[in-house]
């Protein structure tokens, strides 16, 4: 893979047991690129994130070709490497950030031992060193008054401040892959965007990878560069968000577009959220053969039973998954399925 | 902090002075007068005006009671009425086999639980977790007495390992006094060991299964070290509360296993007080394990405050 690629994956096919749940999932992420993953609940988003960090709940299966290259270059499938070699990636090279900050940190520890912890695991920085640069972090993402922070047990903390903890404990080693899964939807809309803000200011300053999951048009507008729309397992569709939002081709990002709101005010973000597309999403494992949309699309033909193949609509860096859709009777432009 | 110390330490202040007044109560409401119960009913009336006389039983209640908490708080409750004999030491000696049996059978319960919670909670997917699990189940169910009968007919009666019951001093004879102390400990532990396991195992799947555990494991921790360093502290308090609990079952269900294995426990002194109709004694004997299990739960309540900082600020 090139050299500017941080994350690729290729072909994630992710089961519990004999079910389905995601399937050949593929895209790759330049360093320094930011791109959002967005779909209705239950479309996989979540099970994408944890397949790469490679916390995926007991029971649940992956194959496929998962590469990062942080540290070093990307010799190994992540999905075929050991607990032991994953862990030393996790919290170094990638990290994560979750979608509830009121239960993420330990509430019997204090703050700032928390954030020297992963400084500590991974030998970045030696004890004093890492308690200092501990305070420097919290500083960093907006706390005030951050030595009395790092001394504060997480309930002294609002859900917004705790957040912005969990941030500082991702960017703590500078990775060069952060995953955000829904990070604000759990916050007030007032701090969502200092904390959206603080999301795009660290990965900047660390030319770090952004994988930013969200329910909300609106933020990946904010945030992101590039978009993946999810839906049944799979990625229906890619591209730059202007052109994905702005011209969708799959029909069913055509749906999420016309039902969200995306030029609504801050105040409006509650509404931009999504969408009432006709029908609701099969549970999981029960979605059709052939385009998982088909049940709920008006354009549904005989051909859509098969599976639609993915169709690169321009050229990208990041390669030919990163531009394209998988949909037989594209919306805007000309049909060419 | 310091304020919560405080408070709870009323707590058990105020709880100790409730305890000593129902314990003197109850005593005073049973039926009969305590001299009467005593001596018997063939008793002359002069001699039990006389044993009134002698043990103030005449005077106004207050007094009495106010006497009889002045008593206990010197360590002094008095002699018994017919042999005269002094209970404090009485007490005092049948305490100390009573503590050894409750505090030997909780720390090999504790010693087995621990690990073994931990294990099945570990493995709760897997056939041995599973196993585990069931016999623990089986652990719970099966009563403390029971086992020591069962362990007397096999080790005592069939094999003749072990004696099976008495008591000796461990200064005047310390593998005798470890033979005696064996079975009936085990006996105690085997139960309180079942459920406390049973405890940690869901104190641990709880704290498995929640989010800053996964925090922890996206820092780079393995699963069992974030388990140990993030998960144990956490998963203690469920534990540490079923702990002070069992502390108290055990030192009343050490009264019957006291019995089985003829051990000169506070529980054989309380049976055969009140086989003698000794009102002072049973009263004694009786204030003395309510303090214990108060002291108890007050301790309890000091290792909340220690493992966990949100109960220190008193929110929540
Ligand atoms: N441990 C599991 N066992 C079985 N099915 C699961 C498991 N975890 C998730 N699923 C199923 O996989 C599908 C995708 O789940 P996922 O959590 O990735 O959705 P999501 O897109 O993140 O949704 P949301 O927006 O609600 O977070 C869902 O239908 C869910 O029911
Ligand atoms: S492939 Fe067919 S069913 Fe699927 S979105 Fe396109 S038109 Fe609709
Ligand atoms: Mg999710």
């Amino acid at each position: 893979m090139p050299d500017r690629t941080v994350l690729r994956v290729d072909g994630l096919d992710v089961h519990a047991g004999s079910t389905p749940l995601l399937q050949d999932v593929s895209f790759a992420i330049d360093r320094g690129e930011r791109v959002g993953l967005i779909g209705e609940s239950g479309s996989g988003k979540s099970l994408t994130a944890l397949s790469v960090m490679g916390l995926l709940p007991e029971g649940l299966g992956a194959t496929g070709d998962v590469r990062l290259a942080a540290r070093t270059p990307a010799e190994h499938n992540l999905l075929a490497l050991g607990e032991r070699a994953l862990a030393r990636m996790r919290g170094d090279g990638m990290s994560m950030v979750f979608q509830e900050p009121m239960t993420a940190l330990n509430p019997t520890m204090r703050v700032g031992a928390q954030v020297a912890e992963v400084m500590l695991l991974h030998r970045t920085r030696s004890r004093r060193a890492a308690r200092e640069r501990a305070v420097e972090l919290l500083e960093q993402v907006g706390l005030p008054d951050p030595a009395h922070v790092a001394r504060a047990y997480p309930h002294e903390l609002s859900g917004g401040q705790r957040q912005r903890v969990v941030l500082a404990i991702a960017l703590a080693n500078d990775p060069a892959l952060l995953i955000c899964d829904e990070p604000t939807t759990a916050l007030d809309v007032t701090v969502q965007a200092t904390v959206l803000d603080l999301v795009v200011r660290g990965v900047e300053a660390r030319q770090a990878a952004l994988l930013f999951i969200t329910h909300d048009l609106g933020v990946v507008a904010t945030v992101c560069e590039r978009v993946l729309v999810m839906y049944g397992g799979r990625i229906v569709e890619a591209g730059p968000v202007q052109d994905v939002f702005g011209d969708p081709r799959h029909r069913y990002t055509q749906g999420l577009v016309a039902a969200s709101d995306l030029s609504g005010a801050d105040g409006r973000r509650e509404r931009a959220r999504l969408p009432t597309i006709p029908g609701s999403v099969p549970p999981a494992g029960r979605f059709p053969a052939g385009c998982v949309f088909r049940t709920r699309c008006a354009h549904a033909t005989d051909v859509c039973a098969t599976p639609p193949p993915w169709t690169p609509r321009g050229e990208h860096p990041a390669g030919a998954t990163a531009y394209g859709y998988a949909c037989f009777h594209p919306a805007g432009g000309e049909e060419d399925g | 902090m310091l304020l919560r110390v405080a408070h709870r330490l009323t707590v058990l202040l105020v709880s100790l002075a409730l305890a000593s007044v129902v314990v003197f109560a109850f005593m005073r409401v049973l039926p009969g007068d305590p001299a009467r119960v005593a001596l018997g009913v063939n008793a002359s009336e002069e001699a039990v005006r006389a044993l009134r006389t002698q043990f103030g039983l005449d005077r106004p209640v207050l007094v009495q009671y106010v006497d009889w908490v002045g008593g206990l708080l010197t360590l002094d409750p008095g002699v018994e009425f017919l042999s005269r004999a002094p209970i404090g030491p009485q007490i005092a000696d049948r305490l100390l086999v009573t503590a050894w049996l409750v505090v030997s059978a909780m720390l090999l319960a504790l010693v087995v639980a621990v690990p073994v919670g931990l294990w099945m909670a570990l493995r709760h997917r897997h056939w041995d977790g599973i196993v585990l699990s069931g016999l623990s189940q089986v652990g719970v169910a099966v009563p403390a007495f029971l086992a020591g009968i069962l362990m007397i007919s096999v080790f005592a009666v069939r094999l003749g390992w072990l004696p099976s019951g008495g008591w000796v001093v461990p200064a005047q004879d310390p593998v005798g006094f470890a033979r005696r102390l064996a079975m009936p400990a085990l006996s105690l532990a085997l139960v309180q060991g079942a459920v406390l396991a049973r405890y940690v195992r869901s104190a641990v799947l709880d704290v498995l299964r929640e989010d800053y555990l996964r925090t922890a494991r996206a820092k780079g921790l393995r699963p069992v070290q974030a388990l140990v360093r993030h998960g144990l502290r956490n998963a203690a308090v469920p534990v540490v509360t079923v702990l002070g609990l069992q502390l108290a079952t055990l030192l009343i269900g050490a009264v019957v296993v006291e019995r089985v294995f003829v051990v000169p426990g506070l529980g054989s002194l309380l049976l055969d007080s009140v086989a003698k109709r000794e009102l002072l004694t049973v009263q004694a004997v009786v204030m003395v394990l309510v303090v214990a299990v108060l002291v108890i739960n007050f301790v309890v309540d000091l290792l909340y405050l220690l493992i966990d900082p949100r109960l220190r600020t008193g929110a929540r």
